[in-house]
């Protein structure tokens, strides 16, 4: 049990049992790295937290739903404790759904906070990784699992997808329907992809069994293995922080693992969760007993997919239908055109952080945040691509703007239609203003100081404001940033009249660096000389 | 393209303390390094620290009891019991107060936790170095004199049948999965063209599931009938709905703008698919004045008045016709299929 350097004193039990564990698993290795990281603290870094939590959430609570979830689409006539439905024909994943909701006691809470979370791991993954985006935490070394991320906010679009499809409703059918039809439109394979998946035609008898595989055992096992390596690589990386006094791009300043992580995050764990259940006790989630089973030649109005699908919704209720048929064949551009516009929406943000890194042709590491307002054609570039996927959701709900608000809905139709295109450049455009609004207002700060709000009156009856210099923490904190220079491609003819060859490639990305670091694209940040130059003269003005 | 083109000088500075500016303690912009720790009251002032212990206790406690909660109320509530709760209205007792005392366990414990962190736990920062994520020269180096001597030893890239063969058995391999995924379904074949309907089906009504006769169908209604033969209890009923579903209308002859609309009437009486040439939804909403119907799911708008070709939305082709009749019994009936394909297009439709 001891070794020979040991004392004679007996070790604690505890000590005894994490000897005995380091024997066979190297614990005390992996604590030392561990066990007091370092973590800095910043709201927004909670954000990614909320998807981790609600995630364990849902598994925890999916386990506990498929003990009681039959997923066949066996036609079974129910009786029921839900009195509206005696005696219905429906599918037995239908029934069971009822009977989670109404016999088994507290499976209405656990399917009520099952897709609550999942809702909130979305919205969590969402805000996340826009978190990311715009602080650029995506940078070097941090790509692989920004593209770990991403993998996980759309295969959790399928999860949900999947899983809402399973009890086999009216609305949810629906859903499934749409999603053979948007299947049916792809050329060539379309009908077999349909065929395949559904067993047969539409709806078949099989698509729940098929989706339950996928939702509760294919897509989550893919994520688990995604998420420990996301996990795994922000242990790795050591996180991110905001430029400020004391912190560096070579350290990392915050609290310990162990405690202050260990009760904060896990802490944050139950508040996520107690939040979850309040919301399932109090606000009623997919009543799936007040829409009816499935039945193709039936639907109800105002059908919407969970948030996270109201994209793809909009995409596909704004589109002209456009068909063309030639040779025999028909090539279904009003559903195919905005079943790619969904997958190219999602890549573009996904490629984002290698277009940049080209660009910039930055090969450094980075952990040091940006504030958006410091990148400012990134940030606009974010806000833009968010303007999108705004406008399309909104487009995803036209009829309820219509009804709600009184509107035609045409004109909504019209309006994402003409928005789709123009809403992101005008979002990119002023977004770029506002930062740079906002550089400019960091500058003329570093250089004259806070506003101090007092207006002095002098002898000779000028008014003048006083302005407070800043201490050197916040001067330090607002000139941190580090500014490029734009890319030139230099002389196209050497000095013995040789030319150079320059490919339509380097033209482009010195073009579209100039766009991001161009003279008007930053306000060059104060240096020392025009900071010593105003604040050794004549005091402030 | 690689990025090594681009000259150093156009990457911003190494961030120094200095940021590569004036050097030396000159620099108005220098990193004053990290702020002296200000304490929390907690931290000088032993009663602030016992309030703060005892407001953790206080919040695990909570927990405790709202755990206890829990499970009376699992007990005590009936799973159907239903309670007026302002401002949420009925909802059902068991899940109120489950969801309730189960929220109020867990959040406690978060809360208990962070406030433990936050007043009781050391704030003071600390700074960890960080370390490339790259590897030095000369570990770099000796991993790739490792794999040179393993990949030479291996004899990898100078016995190439061995290389290519290997390739090629590698490559073939999973075609096995795929090929056992041939019997997820059947091929596509005609299925998606033919419908139940045929010459001489009687169209049912299904509200009252008898057959359809013309003066059940006034104008201004909206009727929706399947095929004669076809019942709710039909294995394939589903399947065979899914594409039958077929709504009626009765328009005013003269009012019937499209000709061939008109000749596949019977008396003003026109039959339409009710699946959505989108993709699928069936047509639910319709407008007597206009003879417009609107598909609830995506809003495509067809005009049943000339030939229910799309006036809106995102459908990309009409609404198929069924040709109807009346047969000697009086009663509607189907003078055929469709002559196109319902619902949905795809690329063998044509």
């Amino acid at each position: 049990m001891s070794t020979a350097t040991d004392t004679q004193r007996k070790a604690p039990a505890g000590e005894r049992v994490a000897d005995w564990a380091d024997g066979r698993l190297g614990i005390y290795s992996l604590a030392k790295a561990n066990m007091r990281k370092i973590f800095p603290d910043h709201w927004s870094f909670m954000l990614g937290e909320i998807a981790l939590y609600s995630f364990i959430i849902i598994i925890l609570t999916g386990v506990y739903l498929t003990l009681f979830f039959h997923p066949s689409m066996n036609e079974v006539v129910y009786h029921g404790s839900y009195e509206p439905m005696q005696g219905i024909k429906m599918s037995e994943a239908y029934a069971s759904t009822l009977d989670i909701s109404f016999d088994v006691r507290g499976g209405l809470l656990v399917r009520q906070i099952h897709h609550w979370a999942a809702l909130i791991f979305l919205a969590g993954m969402f805000v996340h990784m826009m978190r990311v985006f715009f602080t650029g935490a995506f940078r070097k070394p941090r790509e692989i699992n920004w593209l770990f991320g991403f993998l996980l906010f759309v295969l959790g679009m399928f999860t949900g997808f999947t899983g809402y499809s399973l009890p086999d409703d009216l609305l949810s059918g629906t859903g499934v329907r749409f999603t053979q039809g948007a299947i049916l439109s792809m050329p060539i394979v379309g009908t077999y992809i349909s065929m395949f998946l559904f067993g047969g035609e539409f709806p078949g008898h099989d698509f729940v069994a098929r989706f339950y595989s996928i939702h509760i055992l294919l897509l989550p096992g893919i994520m688990l293995g995604l998420l420990v390596a996301h996990l795994i690589l922000v242990f790795y990386h050591k996180h991110t922080q905001f430029a400020g006094p004391g912190r560096t791009n070579k350290n990392v300043v915050g609290m310990p693992l162990l405690p202050v992580y260990m009760a904060k995050a896990g802490g944050f764990f139950f508040l996520v969760f107690g939040i979850i259940a309040v919301i399932a006790a109090i606000a009623s989630i997919n009543p799936i007993w007040a829409i009816g089973p499935y039945r193709p030649d039936q639907v109800s109005t105002g059908a919407q997919p969970d948030w996270y699908m109201g994209f793809a919704e909009g995409l596909i209720r704004v589109m002209p239908g456009w068909e063309i048929n030639l040779w025999g064949h028909t090539l279904v551009l009003g559903v195919f055109i905005p079943l790619m516009a969904f997958g190219l929406v999602l890549a573009i943000i996904a490629v984002y952080p290698f277009v940049e890194s080209w660009i910039t042709g930055d090969k450094r590491e980075h952990h040091i945040l940006d504030r958006p307002r410091n990148a400012p054609t990134r940030t606009a570039f974010g806000v833009a691509w968010i303007t999108e996927y705004v406008i399309v959701f909104i487009g995803g709900g036209n009829d309820l703007w219509a009804t709600h608000f009184h509107l035609s809905l045409n004109a909504i139709s019209w309006f994402v239609r003409i928005f789709i295109f123009v809403g992101p450049v005008l979002a990119f455009i002023a977004t770029r203003r506002i930062c740079l609004g906002l550089q400019r207002r960091d500058k003329e700060k570093v250089l004259h100081g806070r506003e101090s709000g007092i207006i002095k009156r002098l002898p000779h009856g000028e008014f003048v404001e006083i302005h407070e210099p800043l201490g050197p923490e916040q001067l330090h904190t607002l000139t941190a940033h580090e500014q490029y220079k734009p890319v030139e491609i230099g002389p196209t003819v050497d000095e013995n009249g040789v030319e150079r060859k320059v490919s339509a490639l380097q033209k482009l990305r010195a073009r579209l660096s100039k766009g991001y670091y161009g003279e008007d694209n930053q306000i060059a940040k104060p240096t020392v000389e025009e900071y010593k130059e105003i604040t050794s003269g004549h005091g402030h003005h | 393209m690689s990025s090594q083109e681009i000259p150093e000088e156009n990457l911003p500075a190494e961030q120094g303390p200095a940021h590569g500016a004036v050097e030396g303690a000159d620099d108005p912009f220098a990193d004053p390094g990290l702020p002296a720790h200000q304490p929390r009251i907690q931290d000088i002032d032993e009663r602030a620290a016992k309030r703060s212990e005892r407001a953790v206790a206080f919040m695990f406690t909570l927990s405790m009891l709202a755990t206890v909660g829990f499970i009376a109320s699992y007990v005590i509530f009936p799973v159907d019991k239903i309670v007026y709760i302002w401002p949420f209205g009925h909802v059902s007792a068991l899940n109120f107060s489950l969801g309730l005392t189960l929220g109020v366990a867990l959040f406690a414990i978060g809360a208990g936790a962070v406030h433990w962190a936050r007043t009781l736990m050391s704030d003071v920062e600390v700074a960890d170095d960080r370390h490339a994520i790259e590897a030095t020269p000369e570990v770099k180096a000796k991993v790739l004199a490792d794999f040179a001597a393993g990949a030479e030893e291996s004899a990898f890239g100078r016995r190439k049948l061995i290389r290519n063969t290997m390739f090629g058995a590698l490559a073939l391999v999973p075609l096995s999965g795929v090929v056992l995924l041939r019997d997820l379904g059947p091929l596509p074949e005609k299925k998606l063209r033919n419908t139940l309907w045929a010459k001489g089906k009687q169209l049912i009504n299904m509200n009252t599931m008898e057959p359809l006769r013309p003066e059940d169908v006034a104008v201004g209604s909206l009727t929706f009938a399947m095929p004669e033969g076809l019942t709710e209890e039909a294995e394939d009923f589903q399947n065979q709905i899914a594409k039958a579903a077929l709504m009626i209308i009765r328009i005013q002859p003269e009012n019937i703008k499209d000709k061939r609309e008109r000749e596949w009437a019977h008396e003003g009486i026109v039959a339409f698919s009710k699946i959505c040439t989108h993709v699928g939804c069936p047509i639910s909403l319709y407008e007597q004045q206009t003879h417009h119907v609107l598909c609830p799911c995506h809003q495509s708008t067809f005009d049943l008045s000339d030939g229910a070709r799309v006036i809106f939305g995102p459908a990309g082709h009409a609404l198929p016709q069924l040709r109807i009749g009346v047969n000697s019994e009086g009663n509607l009936e189907a003078l055929g299929d469709f002559d196109e394909p319902v619902g949905p297009a795809f690329w063998e439709r044509g």
